[in-house]
C-alpha cells in the first residue's frame, strides 16, 4: 500500500475507532447519566443550533488569540535582542520574566481587568503574557547560540555590530525563533479561551468562545459545551497550521528538519 | 623588515591568561610568494600562530608585523580558511562567496563579477544556487576557499581545512590549490597533520615542537613549481617526506607524556 494513502487511512482509522468507543460509553451509561457524553451526533446537532453565536465566538476568540500572539512576537523578539547583548542583562532581567510567566492567569485576570477594562483589551493582554514567554527564552537562546566560528569569521571581516546581528545572528535564530513561534501558537488560543472566562465580556461582540462556554455550562448546554470545544480546537490547528507554513518558508531551504531522509 | 617579508615574528610568546605558553620565542620571516605549512603534534600553537597573524588573537610579548604593520591593522589583505567550511547555512553558494565583499559595502553588480571568477577558480561556478547542505565535504571546502579569495587576498591563512576529507578529495585539492595560486600571488601559511600534504604544497615547512610550541626545524623543499600528481611519484618528494616524517617523530615523544616527571602524577 502507498504511503501516502496509509497516511490518510490510519488516522481515519483510528478516528472511527474513537467515535466507536465513544458510542460505547454513551450507551453503557445509566439513561438519566447519559447527558455526561452527549453523542458525537448530537454535538454537531448543538454546532447547528448554535452556529450563530459559535462563529460571533469564535471570530472574538480569534482576534483575542492573534492580537495577544502578535503583541508576543513584536515585544519578545525586541526584548530577545536586548537580551542577548550580555549575560548580566539576561541575569538581571530573567527573574521577572519568570515571576510574570509563574502567575496563574486566573490570578493576573482581575488585575487585568482593574486596569484594561474586561474585554478584548484585556484578554488580547493576557494571551499576550503567556505566549510571550516562550518565544523569548527560545528567541534568545537562539540569538547567543551562534555558530563560534561564523562569528569569528565576521569578526575577521570587519563586520559592524548591526551587520553581525542581521546578516549573521538573526538568520541563525530562526530555528529557535520558530521552535518558540509553535508553542506561542499552540498556547495562545489556550489563553484567549481562559482570559475570557476569566475577563471576558458580553459588550461589544459578545464575548469569545471561553465567555460562551461559561453561559452554556450554567444553562447545563452539555452538547453546546463539546462544540465550543471542538470549535476551540479548530482555532488553535489554523493558527498551528499558519506557523508551520512561515517556518517551512523560512527554513525548508537550510535547515536540518527539513532534510528529505528518504532520498 | 625587507620589502620582501610578508610576516614577521620577533621573539613572540603567546599564553592564554596565566595558563601556560602556547608559543614561546617564536622567530620567523615569511617572503612574499613563499608556502609555508606548519606540521607538529596536538598543542605546539600551529593554529595559534595563525590566529595570531589573523589578530583574532594578540600577542602576549614580542614583536609581530603583518606588512609592517601589527597584526589586524591591514584586515583586507588576509583572509582565514577554517577547519571547518563554516558557511552560512541559510545562504546559496553564491550568496556564501559574496559575504565578505557585502560586508564591505561593495555593490552587488561587482560582486557577481568576483563570485563568478572565483567559483570558476574553484570549478563551482555550476552549483551557485545550491545551499550547502546540498554539497559533499570537498564541495563545501571549495566554496570557503573561494570566499577567501574574494577580497584578493595577498596573504591566506589555512587551519587544517582538508583533514576532515578522505584521502582523494584532499590530493585533488591540494592539486586544485596549488593551480588556483598559479593565477593569485599570495602566501600562503598551512596548517596540517599530514606530512604528505606538509610536503606537496610548501616550499618551507615548519616543523614545530610542543611545551611550548616553538619552531623546531625549517625544511626546504626546493621541487619546482608547477607540482603535479606526478610529483607524488618522484624520489625527491619520497625523501623530503620521509626526511620530514623522521623530524617530527624525533619531536612526538615529549607530547604524547613520554616525560617521566610526569608519569607520577
Amino acid at each position: 500500500m502507498s504511503r501516502a494513502l496509509l497516511q490518510i487511512l490510519l488516522p481515519a482509522a483510528a478516528g472511527a475507532f474513537v467515535i466507536a468507543v465513544w458510542y460505547g460509553i454513551h450507551f453503557y451509561l445509566d439513561e438519566e447519566m447519559r447527558f455526561l457524553l452527549p453523542t458525537p451526533a448530537a454535538v454537531i446537532e448543538a454546532l447547528q443550533i448554535n452556529s450563530d453565536s459559535l462563529a460571533r465566538a469564535a471570530w472574538s476568540t480569534t482576534k483575542g488569540a492573534t492580537l495577544g500572539f502578535s503583541l508576543a512576537v513584536v515585544v519578545s523578539s525586541f526584548l530577545a535582542l536586548v537580551l542577548s547583548t550580555s549575560p548580566l542583562v539576561r541575569t538581571s532581567l530573567y527573574p521577572y520574566l519568570m515571576a510574570l510567566q509563574m502567575t496563574p492567569l486566573p490570578i493576573l485576570a482581575p488585575i487585568c481587568v482593574i486596569w484594561v477594562g474586561a474585554g478584548l483589551k484585556s484578554v488580547t493582554l493576557l494571551t499576550f503574557v503567556i505566549a510571550f514567554f516562550p518565544l523569548v527564552v527560545n528567541t534568545t537562546q537562539g540569538l547567543i547560540s551562534t555558530d563560534r566560528n561564523l562569528v569569528e569569521l565576521f569578526r575577521l571581516y570587519r563586520a559592524t555590530r548591526w551587520q553581525q546581528l542581521f546578516v549573521l545572528r538573526v538568520p541563525a535564530a530562526l530555528p529557535y525563533f520558530f521552535t518558540g513561534l509553535r508553542i506561542a501558537a499552540t498556547l495562545s488560543p489556550i489563553g484567549a479561551v481562559v482570559a475570557e472566562m476569566n475577563a471576558g465580556s458580553s459588550a461589544g461582540d459578545g464575548g469569545g468562545l471561553g465567555f460562551q462556554a461559561v453561559i452554556y455550562s450554567s444553562q447545563a448546554k452539555y452538547p453546546a459545551l463539546f462544540a465550543t470545544a471542538a470549535v476551540t480546537c479548530v482555532l488553535g490547528f489554523i493558527l498551528n497550521a499558519a506557523v508551520l507554513y512561515l517556518a517551512w518558508l523560512a527554513l525548508r531551504h537550510w535547515h536540518d528538519s527539513y532534510e528529505r531522509t528518504d532520498r | 623588515m625587507s620589502v620582501m617579508s610578508i610576516v614577521e615574528f620577533r621573539d613572540v610568546a603567546k599564553r592564554f591568561g596565566d595558563g601556560p605558553f602556547v608559543l614561546d620565542r617564536f622567530s620567523f620571516t615569511a617572503h612574499r610568494g613563499d608556502f609555508i605549512s606548519l606540521i607538529g603534534p596536538s598543542g605546539c600553537g600551529k593554529s595559534t600562530a595563525l590566529r595570531l597573524i589573523a589578530g583574532l588573537s594578540p600577542v602576549t610579548s614580542g614583536a609581530l608585523t603583518v606588512e609592517g604593520v601589527p597584526p589586524g591593522a591591514n584586515a583586507a589583505n588576509l583572509a582565514f580558511v577554517f577547519q571547518e567550511p563554516t558557511l552560512l547555512p541559510w545562504l546559496n553558494v553564491a550568496k556564501n562567496v559574496e559575504i565578505p565583499q557585502q560586508l564591505r559595502g561593495i555593490p552587488a553588480a561587482k560582486r557577481a563579477v568576483t563570485r563568478q571568477r572565483v567559483l570558476d577558480l574553484v570549478r563551482l561556478g555550476e552549483k551557485s544556487a545550491a545551499y550547502p547542505r546540498q554539497l559533499s565535504g570537498g564541495q563545501k571546502m571549495r566554496v570557503s576557499i573561494a570566499r577567501a579569495l574574494a577580497l584578493a587576498p595577498k596573504l591566506l591563512l589555512l587551519d587544517e581545512p582538508f583533514g576532515a576529507l578522505d584521502e582523494m578529495t584532499r590530493e585533488h585539492l591540494n592539486e586544485e590549490l596549488l593551480t588556483i595560486r598559479e593565477q593569485e600571488a599570495w602566501t600562503a601559511f598551512f596548517v596540517t597533520h599530514s606530512v604528505a600534504e606538509a610536503v606537496f604544497l610548501a616550499n618551507r615547512v615548519l616543523i614545530m615542537a610542543a611545551n611550548p610550541g616553538r619552531i623546531h626545524t625549517e625544511v626546504t623543499v626546493d621541487l619546482p613549481y608547477p607540482r603535479t600528481a606526478e610529483t607524488r611519484l618522484s624520489r625527491a618528494y619520497h625523501e623530503i617526506v620521509a626526511d620530514v616524517s623522521r623530524i617530527l617523530r624525533s619531536v612526538q615523544p615529549t607530547a604524547v607524556g613520554g616525560d617521566p616527571n610526569r608519569a607520577s602524577r
